[in-house]
């Protein structure tokens, strides 16, 4: 099952998410990101059912780049979240889409933030949010490590837990994450955590 | 390369042997079938005819990419209706080779290898073990078609024959069509059996 998780720290948000396509038994790629950089200073971690994770959140990423070009200024963070919530909350009883999404973003007058964004059009501004099976491990582990004003570096390490808690006791662990990072810099990859590197060509 | 076996099934009735589960998009691009054969034979026809329709608008040819998004959209918008298309999309276009994955539910993946259908397990197996990238245009078919042959052997709806086609920067072509049958005793002949006790014929008295 997909494992997607982040945190708040000091003048940042760090997401993580597995990158394995799964379908039933079969592991189709293992080097799928599943994080889509909404904008420069936002990162949508999706997970959910193939179809509805990418469609969904492309449909996101091109009404906040639509505002931006009528508007001359981006969207905020939090405003981002209210209307991808409120685009899941209209589609929920008619043809519902089955994404869990955590949204990071940094604004100026803000700074970094977390919305936790399930699939029945639950919205939470939050420090620390995970989905999926590999939320049974990740939350307690960033409950009793988790500082607000952490640096970069104890961040990975607290991410870096979660992901070894993950591997080592969920039984399906998926055997790669990719791990992003947004700051007043911007939004970016920050690492791969690989312990099965495909035999071929880098990640697509 | 694309490879497929040729076998449709109705439950446990081989309805056809003879089925082509590569469909030829157009002269520089191929697709699939897995899942139901009138869902995927419908839409690849009509995933031809809008790449043809973008090849008319645009004065170029379409992308691997653009037409996999295609067909991923057209398949997403009758999501929950009870379509059943596991497909992979592969072709040649100016960026080079490309390989999509589009099943029923809307979703599309990039990669370098997929297997798709009911046999797919089987077929990763051998793929996986013997693939390289930089490997030959004959070792790739090989591998291919031993791919094929594999999952006929344990899955019991593939059967029939292993097509394989070679996707080049002029297009596809059509490198080979065995029947699995004798694959299996090309691959591992019988050796001829030392019998122990012969049994004489009885003289007439």
């Amino acid at each position: 099952m997909e494992c997607v998780f982040g945190l708040v720290g000091n003048g940042f948000a760090i997401v993580a998410a597995d990158t394995s396509a799964v379908h039933s038994i079969l592991l189709h790629k293992n080097n799928e990101d599943k994080i889509m950089v909404l904008d420069s200073h936002k990162l949508v971690a999706a997970s959910g059912e193939p179809g509805d994770r990418v469609q969904f959140t492309e449909y996101v990423q091109k009404n906040v780049s639509l505002y931006k070009f009528r508007n001359g200024i981006s969207l905020t963070t939090a405003a981002a979240a209210n209307f991808t919530r409120g685009e899941l909350a209209t589609a929920l009883r008619k043809n519902p889409y089955s994404v869990n999404i955590l949204m990071a973003g940094y604004d100026d007058e803000a700074g970094a933030s977390l919305y936790y964004i399930d699939y029945i059009a639950t919205l939470h501004k939050v420090d620390k949010g995970a989905f999926g099976y590999g939320s049974y491990f990740s939350l307690s582990t960033m409950d009793r490590h988790y500082r607000s004003d952490m640096s970069v570096e104890e961040a990975i390490e607290l991410v870096d837990k979660c992901i070894l808690e993950i591997r080592s006791r969920l039984v399906v662990a998926p055997p790669n994450f990719v791990i992003k990072i947004v700051d007043k810099d911007g939004a970016r990859d920050y690492a791969w955590r690989q312990s099965v590197k495909d035999v071929t060509t880098a990640a697509v | 390369m694309v490879a497929a076996d040729s076998r449709a099934s109705m439950g446990g009735y081989i309805s056809s042997q003879s089925v082509k589960k590569i469909i030829e998009i157009n002269p520089y691009m191929l697709g699939t079938m897995a899942g139901g054969a009138a869902d995927c034979q419908f839409w690849h026809r009509n995933l031809g005819i809008k790449c043809r329709l973008h090849e008319l608008e645009n004065k170029r040819r379409i992308s691997v990419s653009g037409a996999s998004k295609l067909l991923a959209n057209m398949l997403y918008s009758y999501r929950g209706m009870g379509l059943s298309v596991g497909t992979m999309i592969a072709g040649w276009d100016e960026t080079g080779p490309g390989l999509y994955y589009v099943d029923n539910q809307g979703g599309r993946l990039k990669g370098d290898r997929f297997s798709v259908g009911s046999g797919s397990p089987y077929a990763y197996g051998v793929l996986d073990s013997g693939y390289k990238y930089d490997m030959s245009v004959e070792e790739a078919s090989e591998l291919a078609r031993r791919s094929i042959y594999h999952a006929t052997f344990r899955d019991g709806a593939s059967g029939g024959v292993a097509s394989v086609y070679h996707v080049g920067p002029e297009g596809w072509t059509k490198l080979s069509g065995d029947d699995v049958g004798e694959l299996h005793y090309h691959y591992y002949p019988v050796a001829p059996a030392i019998a122990e006790q012969v049994m004489e014929e009885a003289t007439a008295e």
